[in-house]
């Protein structure tokens, strides 16, 4: 494509393929004119691109997003900023968010994923936050996929390798094999940051005259269009699109963030956003935007990695890296002193106007100038289409006609041996857990505990989703992904104060996909606001699918909870010998979409488990007072793989030699359900015999169902009448079931 | 007992040892930025873990000619006590104060684990609390942590008791199972043999905290302040 950029504004009309290729419908193109008076020329063309993109824009996602309940009493910041901020008391707030990095991993797995962690780390200081600790959540295909091994490795690699070297430790995670990922792996990264409530910063542009400085990397080509990539569905060529993936340099964002944590400590700055998806362009008109003023940038200032850059790249190009603050007049000279400290660029790429115009220079000249306005409020934003998929009888299942196995123990050997149920730590031994030395509970947890070191106080950290019951039934799956990660902090002892969302989902222009969407959001409403956990950030990710095949609706919920005396954690594992272990919760005979039908018998099929809000809430509200009063020794979570699979993990997960349990149990429902029926809003919790009356008396104020069920101890792992296996086998089975596959 | 700790562009592990030794140890420490040189009056320079420069090069081989660590090596030459953690071992090496050197992982991939150590001499400032034999808790997390010398190299660590720590199993045998990083004859940590710079490559600075698992890297720190304390009373 050649550049017209340097010539006069508004001079050439830009060709109708060109337009297209831009991402860019004839209506929207229509609209551009409209807001412009006259033809756009090929670098405005980019401008707006980006800025309309479905990556920038949210334009399908925003009418049913405001749905969501993003207030509450401790919420300092909702969606809209770079993160999500919520108060911990004491002066202290948590910024926190969730964004994915789909496409580029898929493409160039190493690369991909280590910019998506450098890109949420990013989103993370420049709200004034010191990042320590992130988690991630993986969605490969199969592995018998001939690609999916190169992708793991890659990706976990890549955020090994990023998370790593810049020294914030990944705490948790979670990681999910499934044939509807061959060609559409999902990577997405959340960091959470600790900052000081009186020194939150954001992304907003004030106050015509002050200086617009550019700090950290030089900019190159990488990554123009990114943001557009992020926008389109794949076809067979994905090779070609390498070049769009950004590299990451994770040593220069340490010293970005040391330097700018500097800054953040004095009182130069007015705003200041990261340079993510769409670069220069949004990063400076979001700001503007938010300020309610204008932008000049001086494109020849920015400094270059590469020589005959033009207007148009210098504006689109994603390098990584980068931030753009804005500053107090008079500032300069002593922001440039800090960033010299750390060997960073600082340089003023431009100022704050007050005339409402995203205008850009090039060489003295104007080569873009469009209003604010419509790069950001008045973008594009449809309500698209939305129907029911045609697949309505997956939900189907006829359980007669699923033969209960005769050998159940070699049943749940499946279960714990694949590679969804199986040790992931393969996978989070290559991430540096303790850097910053807050780890209380590390990865393989429900949770991930850190503590806030001078205030007592821990904070819980989880991410989950489960997209087959997405599939299966998008308004029971938006609710069961707010339930769980709920759930897995109360096991911790934490009480949740806000969670972020990853929205993972088809292209939009299909009305299934979208009427999936409108599900999994009033799903996740309803949940949030029954749980009282506002969403205080996310991200959506359009455009998960190949050759016109979307992959399972996957929302994913990060969520944050805080427990007021961290040393009061406890872990999903069982202790010691002569432990009582009880049951929270009622199980009932529900197999559809459960991991024992995918898994044992290959069925993605049926409705979901149930979910009563009111039960949830109150089997959680039971779990944190029994921890707070420090009655239990273990806590953790039924969910895939049902009863025995968490049985089997609490004697086996924890870093010390494995314990087995006998139970007993007299529920009237099929063997394999009793086994592996994934009943909603049930906890295993493990006692002293002499702690039962006060866990009794709290079940019974809370009105859930309490029942002892066995104990702790002896070498072998029972479930009377049911299956009888030597615990040290179940091990094995567990800890090496991903790690021999990938071998 | 005054501690530095140096930063270099790139260390993540230099604020991890300050607090630890403040506000577990009560120690007195200074950071030491890695453009100065080294000026004031030190009793151990703690060389943090991290990823120096970037590493983009080879772990530690920019750090070398960092402008600090002239004066770190001259401090280490006359005496001074130099304790080097993960990419501060990677310096030690680079740099000439120890021998032999730290290569990638045998499995290349980067590792994070507990790991058991057990404790090969302690007449070393840095080991003289601790019971020849005994077993630490702590963790690594390193994609370059695999110690390699040569024979002869290997004889005069033998010759001088040099190796301080070993990768044991839970039952303190040196097995290929307890071994990360394929390191030779399962070294995790070794001194110099003036025995006043040791480098290792599992954290003590994460272990000092019963509430984060382990308080025996605390007892690596204890060793050295506990000699200093007895030298300074033997010399009142």
């Amino acid at each position: 494509m050649s550049d017209p950029g340097q010539e006069k504004l508004a001079q050439s009309a830009v060709a109708p393929e060109i337009v297209a290729a831009h991402g860019i419908t004839t209506d929207e193109y229509q609209k551009i004119v409209k807001i412009l008076g006259r033809e756009p020329n090929y670098t405005e063309l980019g401008v707006f691109s980006v800025m309309w993109s479905e990556h920038c824009s949210y334009k399908s996602s925003r009418y049913h997003l405001k749905n969501l309940p993003t207030e509450g009493p401790y919420v300092l910041q909702g969606p809209g900023e770079n993160a999500g901020v919520v108060d911990i008391g004491g002066g202290l707030a948590v910024a926190f968010k969730i964004e994915s990095h789909n496409h580029p991993s898929f493409i160039e797995p190493y690369q991909g994923a280590a910019t998506g962690v450098g890109g949420i780390l990013r989103d993370i200081f420049t709200m004034g936050a010191r990042p320590v600790a992130s988690l991630n959540s993986l969605r490969f295909g199969s592995l018998d996929h001939p690609r999916t091994r190169y992708l793991l490795a890659g990706v976990v690699a890549g955020i090994g390798g990023y998370g790593n070297c810049i020294g914030v430790p990944t705490v948790g995670g979670e990681c999910y094999f499934d044939e509807c990922y061959n060609a559409n792996i999902l990577v997405n990264a959340f960091t959470l940051g600790i900052v000081k409530k009186k020194n939150i910063f954001t992304g907003i542009a004030k106050g015509a005259g002050n200086p617009v400085i550019y700090v950290g990397s030089k900019t190159g080509r990488d990554g123009i269009h990114g943001a557009t990539m992020a926008s389109e569905s794949f076809s067979g060529e994905k090779e070609q699109r390498r070049p769009t993936v950004q590299v990451g340099d994770p040593f220069t964002e340490k010293l970005l963030l040391e330097a700018c944590l500097e800054l953040m400590e004095k009182d130069f700055i007015v705003g200041i956003q990261d340079m993510g998806a769409a670069g220069l362009t949004s990063s400076s008109a979001e700001m503007a935007g938010r300020g309610g003023c204008g932008v000049e940038l001086n494109l020849s200032a920015v400094p270059l990695r590469e020589s005959g850059m033009t207007p148009y790249e210098i504006l689109l190009s994603e390098s990584q890296e980068r931030m753009l603050l804005v500053a107090k007049q008079g500032s300069e000279d002593e922001i440039r002193k800090i960033f010299e400290k750390w060997d960073l660029d600082a340089v003023v790429v431009g100022r704050v106007t007050d005339d409402r115009q995203f205008r850009a220079l090039w060489q003295g000249k104007e080569v873009a100038r469009i209003p604010i306005n419509a790069l950001t409020k008045d973008a594009p934003s449809y309500q698209r289409p939305a129907a029911p998929p045609q697949h309505d009888q997956v939900q189907q299942l006829d359980l007669s006609a699923v033969n209960e196995p005769k050998d159940l123990g070699m049943a749940l050997k499946q279960l714990l041996a694949s590679p969804n149920i199986a040790s992931k730590e393969w996978i989070y031994r290559q991430y540096d857990q303790f850097v910053r030395t807050n780890t209380v509970i590390a990865p393989g947890a429900d949770a991930a505990v850190i503590r806030v070191k001078g205030t007592g106080k821990g904070l819980a950290l989880t991410v989950d989703g489960n997209s087959r019951y997405c599939y299966l039934d998008p308004y029971v799956g938006g609710v069961v992904a707010v339930a769980e990660a709920a759930r897995n902090l109360a096991c911790v002892g934490a009480r949740p104060i806000g969670l972020t969302d990853c929205l993972n989902f088809g292209s939009p222009e299909n009305p299934g996909v979208m009427w999936q969407f409108s599900q999994v959001i009033q799903g996740m409403r309803d949940a949030c606001t029954a749980l009282n956990v506002p969403v205080v950030s996310g991200n959506v990710s359009f455009y998960n699918e190949t050759d016109g095949v979307p992959i399972y609706p996957t929302p994913t919920i990060a969520m944050v909870g805080l427990l007021e005396r961290v040393e009061r954690a406890v872990t999903p594992w069982f202790k010691e010998p002569g432990d009582v272990v009880a049951l929270l919760g009622r199980t009932r005979e529900e197999l559809g979409g459960s991991e024992y039908l995918k898994c044992v018998h290959g069925l993605t099929r049926g409705t979901p488990p149930w979910i009563d809000l009111k039960m949830e809430q109150a089997v959680q509200r039971c779990c944190i007072e029994a921890i707070e009063q420090e009655l239990l020794c273990s806590a953790h979570d039924l969910s895939d793989g049902g009863l025995a699979v968490a049985l089997a993990e609490c004697c086996v997960g924890g870093p010390e030699k494995p314990l087995g349990v006998r139970i007993d149990t007299h529920e009237m429902i099929r063997g394999d359900a009793l086994l592996f029926s994934e009943s909603q809003s049930r906890i295993i919790v493990s006692l002293k015999e002499e702690n039962l009356v006060g866990l009794e008396e709290i079940a019974a104020r809370h009105n859930v169902p309490l029942q002892v069920i066995g104990t702790v101890g002896g070498s072998r792992f029972v479930i009377q009448p049911l299956l009888q296996l030597p615990v040290d086998e179940i091990k094995t089975i567990w800890s090496t079931g991903l790690s021999a596959v990938l071998k | 007992m005054r501690w530095g700790v140096v930063t270099f562009p790139g260390s993540c592990d230099d604020h991890d040892v300050v607090d630890s030794l403040r506000s577990e140890l009560g120690q007195k420490v200074k950071l030491l930025w890695h453009k100065d040189e080294l000026a004031g009056k030190f009793d151990c320079i703690v060389l943090p873990g991290g990823f120096s420069y970037g590493d983009y090069l080879r772990c530690g081989a920019m750090a070398r000619f960092s402008p600090i660590l002239r004066g770190v090596i001259d401090f280490a030459q006359s005496g001074g006590l130099v304790l080097g953690i993960c990419n501060g071992f990677q310096i030690l090496c680079e740099s000439g104060l120890l021998p032999g050197a730290l290569v990638r992982n045998a499995d290349l991939q980067f590792v994070c684990q507990l790991v058991h150590l057990r404790v090969e001499e302690t007449d070393t400032p840095f080991t003289a609390g601790l019971r020849k034999g005994q077993l630490l808790k702590m963790p690594v997390k390193h994609g370059e942590g695999c110690y390699y010398a040569d024979a002869p190299t290997l004889e005069r660590l033998h010759k001088n008791r040099q190796i301080l720590l070993r990768y044991v199993d839970a039952k303190g045998k040196p097995t290929t199972a307890a071994n990360p990083n394929g390191s030779v004859e399962n070294i995790a940590g070794i001194c110099n043999e003036a025995r006043n710079v040791f480098g290792l490559m599992p954290h003590p600075e994460d272990a000092c905290s019963k509430l984060l698992g382990s308080e025996d890297g605390a007892k690596i720190f204890a060793s050295i302040a506990a000699g200093y304390a007895q030298k300074a009373s033997a010399h009142v």
